[in-house]
């Protein structure tokens, strides 16, 4: 399994490996919105948690179809899945190589970019508190979207569609933890109902995401 | 331990492509399947893998004993040659890899990333995958596709020492590979159509 997370990693940093791509779409759609909704930094700083949030939702969900399909296409995934390694492990750690390469650098990068958009001074430890456990759960959920739609043509489409009502309650909560933050307001009840979402989805969703993938690989 | 499929229907979309089919693959033996395009070859060969499950009958000696090599290699083309085989390596939980790319005369190119090498040689880097799982039942379709003369004969090479070393091997092939095994044509096993088509029948 530690073999399957360290070439997940590797071929991602590598040459076309789609390393960084969720991070240059986060800081475009970071940079735009400012320009967009013009020279109101009082406005600005009001709508920047759900703007980073929705960013950071936005730059994941662009890299999602990537998690199963390279692995589908060439084949490995057959191969993978008549390994000795249980198929809940390798749905597991694709979620969790996803999320080192797209999750962990918007967590990192979210703070700087909060400047950008003028955040408030409080905000900034919030909003990186609540991408730090909210993104896992947004890889999990992408991975069973994968795995949904692993095999079909095109399928990025249909698994957005698909993925979409699931990524809500995490960015309501997400996105309420780092409005409460910059407001100075107690962000105990969203940060509790965001961290029991995320760890639901990391226990439970694997389990769904093998199922389907097995049906899909018949 | 043998390999035996006893009265198995395998299915492709639901749909029943070959019924009936008994086989007994001891140790030390291959099994060549042979029957035209599109009979269920693969499909038949993706259940004893235990990608699919039957639709009826019963397999017994596959599961965790088998390594299976599809149409595609499974190679990453951005990893090199040696990246690849120790990857499949540590998976199947073994650690070496030079006798895999000693019967496939691939240490010249171990450094090599595998998207460029020849459909021939990512083919022969398929093939060493096998004999890094160190698992005992091979079940192989189509290998020998765009092999040349001399890799076709390191493949037989490296089947028969597999066999030699208490191995077996399960082969869907159009080509003579001359190793020490049984044929076993599946076209008499085709599925008769189902109740499906008389379906429509009852309408008319």
């Amino acid at each position: 399994m530690i073999a399957l997370l360290k070439r997940d990693l590797a071929l991602a940093i590598r040459a076309g490996g789609g390393f960084g791509l969720g991070l240059a779409f986060f800081l475009i759609v970071v940079t735009l919105v400012p320009f967009g909704v013009g020279p109101q930094s009082e406005l600005l700083s009001r709508i920047a948690p759900g703007i980073l949030w929705l960013g950071a939702l936005l730059a994941c969900l662009l890299s999602l179809d990537r998690i199963l399909a390279l692995d589908w296409e060439d084949g490995s995934l057959d191969l993978l899945a008549t390994a000795p390694l249980p198929m809940e492990g390798i749905v597991s750690i694709k979620a969790l190589a996803h999320w080192l390469t797209t999750g962990l650098p918007l967590v990192l990068a979210a703070p700087v970019f909060g400047v950008l958009l003028n955040l408030a001074g409080p905000g900034f430890v919030w909003l990186t508190l609540s991408l730090a456990i909210g993104t896992p759960a947004l890889s999990v959920i992408g991975t069973f979207g994968a795995a949904l739609t692993v095999g079909l043509k095109r399928g990025g489409l249909l698994m957005s569609l698909l993925v979409l009502p699931l990524y809500v309650p995490t960015l309501i909560f997400g996105a309420e933890v780092a409005r409460r933050g910059a407001e100075g307001m107690a962000v105990e009840t969203p940060l509790m109902m965001l961290a029991g979402i995320s760890c639901a989805v990391i226990a439970l969703l694997p389990f769904a995401s093998a199922a389907v993938l097995r049906v899909n690989l018949r | 331990m043998i390999l035996t499929a006893d009265n198995l229907t395998v299915t492709r979309g639901g749909i029943p492509v070959l019924e009936g089919v008994s086989f007994a693959l001891e140790p030390g033996r291959a099994l060549v399947l042979r029957g035209p395009n599109g009979i269920g070859k693969t499909t038949l060969l993706r259940t004893v893998a235990g990608l699919q499950p039957p639709l009826a009958g019963t397999l017994t000696g596959a599961g965790e004993r088998v390594a299976y090599a599809a149409h595609a290699d499974g190679q990453k083309a951005t990893l090199s040659v040696e990246e690849n085989l120790r990857f499949w390596a540590s998976v199947f939980g073994q650690g070496e890899i030079a006798p895999a790319l000693a019967a496939y005369q691939l240490e010249g190119l171990r450094t090599r990333a595998a998207g460029q090498l020849s459909a021939g040689q990512k083919r022969r880097l398929g093939l060493a995958r096998l004999m890094v799982t160190a698992r005992p039942v091979w079940v192989l379709d189509e290998p020998t596709v765009s092999l040349d003369r001399e890799a076709v004969a390191m493949f037989a090479d490296a089947v028969r020492a597999h066999l030699r070393a208490g191995g077996s091997a399960l082969i869907a092939t159009h080509i003579e590979l001359g190793l020490d095994g049984d044929a076993l044509d599946v076209a008499p096993f085709r599925a008769k159509p189902t109740a499906a088509d008389d379906f429509d029948e009852v309408f008319l």
